[in-house]
């Protein structure tokens, strides 16, 4: 029985639970219910929920449960459920007798929806905060009642009880079920909505620390979730787009005949370069967009160079922005007066989301407004986006969010919520958009391939005096979530904005002491700006992959040109620090990598292979540092000399983000994060030729399987902050600095059991065996 | 577009679409059912997986009239009487899901290797599932679930 179920059975308020699981059938049967119930689902219009109304966050029932409104999504890493945790401590209410309802524009404040890893670390603050004030206002309700000042109560799991003689008491759902408190918060923005309470110190906290069970997993295994790909309307019909076939293409004419006599024709929608097929059926459809013929006019350049010449392309290419050098200290005469000077290149391709469920939407404009369910991050911007590129007021417009497959970041999700929204408003009837393999593969956003030239100098004493760091970034045009001008049907249909974004290229974190650091950062441009496969946009922890795997592999090397144990040479940098240690950063740093050591059972010495044979072992360690958490990772390989084959066999992760809410949870999340770079390591690459993307299904784009699994896998949570048990301990995001070091460690070992470097990801068998045999060249051609 | 009888968790359906329709989309749009999901369309994911004589069949490229008659079942049908199967509860022990798309056809995969071997060995492990995709790299507790359910003789 599931934890939904029974709060379901308990709760005796069906209309506000089923709202709570924003399952469209009940959306309409909601719309019916009472209208004063916070939380309650109406017919519209959906103005925003005003964040500084307590009512708007929090509503408690007769029975006692409590339901909590937060503007963030769970992309499966347990967010909801600690939500749930550290509301639950604030109240003063039992963990089983709470449920939280995510990113839903009606009835949910917009605190942006998920991104950034910060759901835990930012928004968490607010939560607690409204959690404490209704808390405070519950004990002003009962103090007259029990005729005791506030001073003299206690709560216990919502019951409220006179302190000196638990016999009176009363229950939360005693003193408001199911009214409004009608208070006012305060705080210019929504991270800073507060009441007059406290939040509770660390020590008071009964389920923050504690690992309940997700909820929302029993439905997951047992097949009852309703997912976003399983909305079903009455009169819905179903859409394909049909892709141009090479980047750039122009729309030429399409032959409706080809399609007009197939079963379940609707209709082929098309504008611009975006072209649709809609069907009564979902197979109809997909056969449709196979079928209908379309005359397409190749653009006069090629769009892109091919994906085996792109690093040439990127070095060659002129920039189209460039940050000045930043320079600390004096990094020409530290280079001038060194002892040994090291250069290395290191290239990492295009990576996609690639998502498990290609996109997909369904949008409903029944009744003069429009109702889209999708399993985008960000609903409010989705509402704010597709609002203005529809031109309808944005109170006309609600997106429910409802659970899908993993999205971590600027996904294509996106594109097709503005797709169904658009084809429901030509049709008038409820449209359920869902992007095939292909499309997905190769034309959902892309994480920008990067280029990095690094140098370093050791002066007589093997020290590390300076480091210079000079990346390009192929991210002109970075896309932004939800943008009613970049989305893809907006740049399909001509509604596009005419000047690019900017892009960046962004550069490792400065925690070691190198005392002379020169950082210089380009971004590049493909010859196809609007319209292309190789968008970028966020992707999970964006350029953190790309930019630690050069500077954690470049450490590496100089570790080895100073002879010295990498994990040693780690350490010294980060001890030799004196400067800037805001949050105990530096400190904890140093706590993790001791954490991931011990954990592995690292002994000192430097890098470099000790056996022969045709299966080799070697170890590697990596370090990085995001928002306040940080994190160590050490890998330990077998690389097959016969066959290039790389297996991580061990996987150490030490991780600190202060305050934990659920630690079983956590656990999770990091495995899969450094396993998501792991593939990236091994396996992922964008492949095109200079027409088009090539890689689009599970064979030309390979992902990480479980005959990749590590045979273990060790975390280690780490509290390495000076005074670990403090009151006002904070609790920092988790879900992407894990993903940071794994490539770079990876490559660290498979140098120490080799003796070779790999200085381009992925490391697929073909590349690895080349480099083995000590071919030259980046072996582009071999994959 | 004919009549076609289908035998899916116990009960029988008669659905009228063409024949060469995948059995996924007619086990989802007409029959409701939320446990077999599109991944791929190309029988390389397990997002819709299904078992049918005792195989892990793909539904997404499985014509619809090829089995007719043929007792399927999906996620949907193994859990009995309301009590979880093993597997299944020992997927929530282990809390092996993140988003959970693709927990359908590491389940039903498992549920198949299982079945043929109640005591499989980590090799076996990799070798059965290693076409069973998940993009949030679920695998690790994915192993651990399944020896966890074998340990208590889910056979």
């Amino acid at each position: 029985m599931t934890l939904r179920r029974e709060f379901l059975k308990q709760s005796g308020f069906l209309v506000v639970s089923l709202g709570a699981w924003c399952r469209p059938s009940d959306v309409a049967e909601a719309a019916q219910a009472v209208q004063a119930a916070p939380g309650t689902r109406g017919p519209g219009p959906y103005p925003d929920k005003d964040f500084l109304q307590l009512d708007s966050w929090i509503a408690v029932r007769e029975d006692n449960t409590a339901t909590f409104y937060v503007g963030k999504t769970d992309l499966g890493q347990g967010t909801g459920t600690a939500f749930r945790q550290m509301m639950a401590d604030e109240l003063d209410v039992a963990y089983a007798n709470t449920s939280v309802v995510m990113d839903s524009t009606d009835i949910t404040v917009d605190q942006g929806g998920s991104g950034g890893s910060d759901g835990i670390q930012v928004d968490g603050w607010p939560m607690r905060r409204v959690a404490a004030e209704a808390r405070r206002m519950l004990l002003d309700l009962a103090a007259p009642r029990l005729g005791v000042p506030v001073a003299g109560l206690v709560v216990t799991d919502g019951v409220v009880s006179v302190r000196d003689d638990e016999s009176r008491r009363v229950t939360y759902g005693e003193l408001i079920g199911a009214r409004r408190f009608n208070v006012t918060l305060s705080g210019r923005n929504v991270d800073a909505t507060t009441g007059q309470a406290p939040v509770k110190p660390v020590s008071a906290l009964k389920h923050v620390g504690q690992s309940p069970q997700r909820y929302d997993i029993p439905s997951k295994v047992d097949g009852s979730e309703e997912w976003a790909v399983d909305v079903r309307l009455p009169g819905m019909v179903h859409a394909r787009n049909v892709k141009p076939p090479v980047a750039g293409a122009q729309l030429a004419s399409v032959d409706e005949s080809s399609v007009r006599s197939l079963p379940g024709f609707v209709k082929v929608v098309t504008k611009g370069n975006y072209v649709a097929v809609v069907f009564e059926r979902e197979e109809q459809a997909v056969r449709a967009a196979r079928q209908l013929e379309c005359q397409w006019t190749k653009p006069a350049t090629a769009p892109f160079p091919a994906s085996d010449d792109l690093f040439d392309y990127m070095r060659a290419a002129t920039p189209e922005s460039s940050a000045p050098p930043v320079d600390a200290g004096d990094p020409a005469a530290a280079f001038a007066g060194a002892a040994t000077v090291v250069e290395a290149r290191y290239d990492v391709p295009f990576q996609g989301h690639t998502a498990f469920g290609p996109a997909h939407a369904t949008a409903d404009p029944t009744g003069d407004q429009l109702t889209i369910y999708s399993n985008d991050m960000k609903s409010y911007g989705l509402r704010n986006g597709v609002a203005e590129f529809l031109k309808m007021p944005r109170d006309r417009v609600r997106v429910v969010w409802m659970q899908g497959p993993q999205a971590y970041g600027r996904t294509a999700a996106d594109d097709a919520g503005f797709e169904a929204a658009y084809l429901a408003t030509e049709l008038g009837r409820p449209v359920r958009v869902q992007w095939m393999r292909d499309e997905e593969t190769a034309w959902d956003t892309k994480g920008p391939a990067y280029a990095v030239d690094m140098r370093g100098a050791l002066d007589g004493t093997g020290a590390l005096t300076a480091v210079e760091y000079t990346a390009r970034a192929a991210d002109h045009n970075h896309l932004g979530y939800n943008e009613p001008d970049t989305v893809l049907i907006a740049q399909l249909t001509g509604q596009r904005k005419t000047t690019p974004a900017r892009g960046r290229a962004s550069t490792p974190s400065d925690m070691y002491a190198i005392p002379h650091r020169r950082t210089t950062t380009h971004v590049v441009s493909l010859p196809l700006v609007w319209e292309t496969p190789l968008r970028t946009g966020n992707l999970r922890d964006p350029d953190g992959p790309q930019v630690t795997f050069a500077s954690e592999s470049f450490i590496d090397e100089m570790a080895v040109a100073a002879k010295a144990d990498p994990a040693e040479f780690r350490l010294a940098l980060l001890t030799r620090g004196t400067g800037d240690d805001s949050g105990f950063k530096r400190a904890r740093s140093i706590a993790v990598m001791k954490a991931a050591m011990a954990a592995y059972g690292w002994q000192a010495r430097p890098a470099g292979p000790r056996n022969s044979g045709d299966v080799v072992t070697g170890r590697g360690i990596a370090y990085a540092y995001r928002s306040q958490t940080v994190v160590a990772q050490i890998v330990e390989v077998e690389v097959n000399r016969r066959t290039g084959h790389v297996w991580a066999k061990r996987m150490v992760c030490a991780h600190d983000c202060g305050l934990v809410i659920n630690p079983e949870g956590l656990r999770r999340t990091l495995e899969c994060g450094m396993l998501h770079s792991l593939s990236r390591a091994l396996h992922e690459e964008v492949r095109f030729d200079r027409e088009k993307v090539t890689s689009v299904d599970w064979v030309s784009h390979p992902t990480l399987t479980h005959a990749d699994t590590p045979e273990r896998i060790d975390i280690v949570i780490v509290n390495g902050d000076p005074t670990p048990g403090r009151a006002d301990l904070p609790h920092y995001g988790a879900g992407e600095t894990v993903c940071k070091p794994t490539l770079a460690a990876v490559g660290n070992a498979i140098f120490d059991a080799t003796g070779v470097r790999l200085r381009r990801v992925p490391f697929r068998d073909a590349r690895v065996l080349a480099a083995l045999k000590g071919a030259t060249g980046t072996f582009d051609h071999l994959y | 577009m004919r009549p076609i009888t289908l035998k899916v968790n116990g009960a029988t359906h008669t659905v009228g679409v063409e024949p060469a329709t995948p059995l996924l989309y007619v086990l989802r749009n007409d029959l409701g059912l939320r446990g077999p999901r599109f991944g791929c369309g190309l029988g390389q994911c397990g997002a819709c997986t299904v078992i049918i004589n005792g195989e892990a069949v793909r539904s997404c490229v499985r014509a619809t009239s090829s089995v007719e008659g043929v007792e399927i079942t999906t996620l949907e049908g193994l859990s009995r009487n309301g009590v979880l199967h093993p597997l299944q509860q020992a997927w929530i022990d282990e809390q092996v899901p993140q988003c959970g798309f693709c927990q359908n056809g590491q389940i039903l995969t498992a549920k198949v290797l299982l079945d043929k071997n109640p005591r499989p060995t980590d090799a076996d492990i990799r070798q059965a599932m290693a076409r069973t995709l998940c993009r949030c790299m679920t695998y690790y507790r994915v192993q651990a679930a399944i020896k966890r359910a074998a340990a208590g003789g889910v056979a």
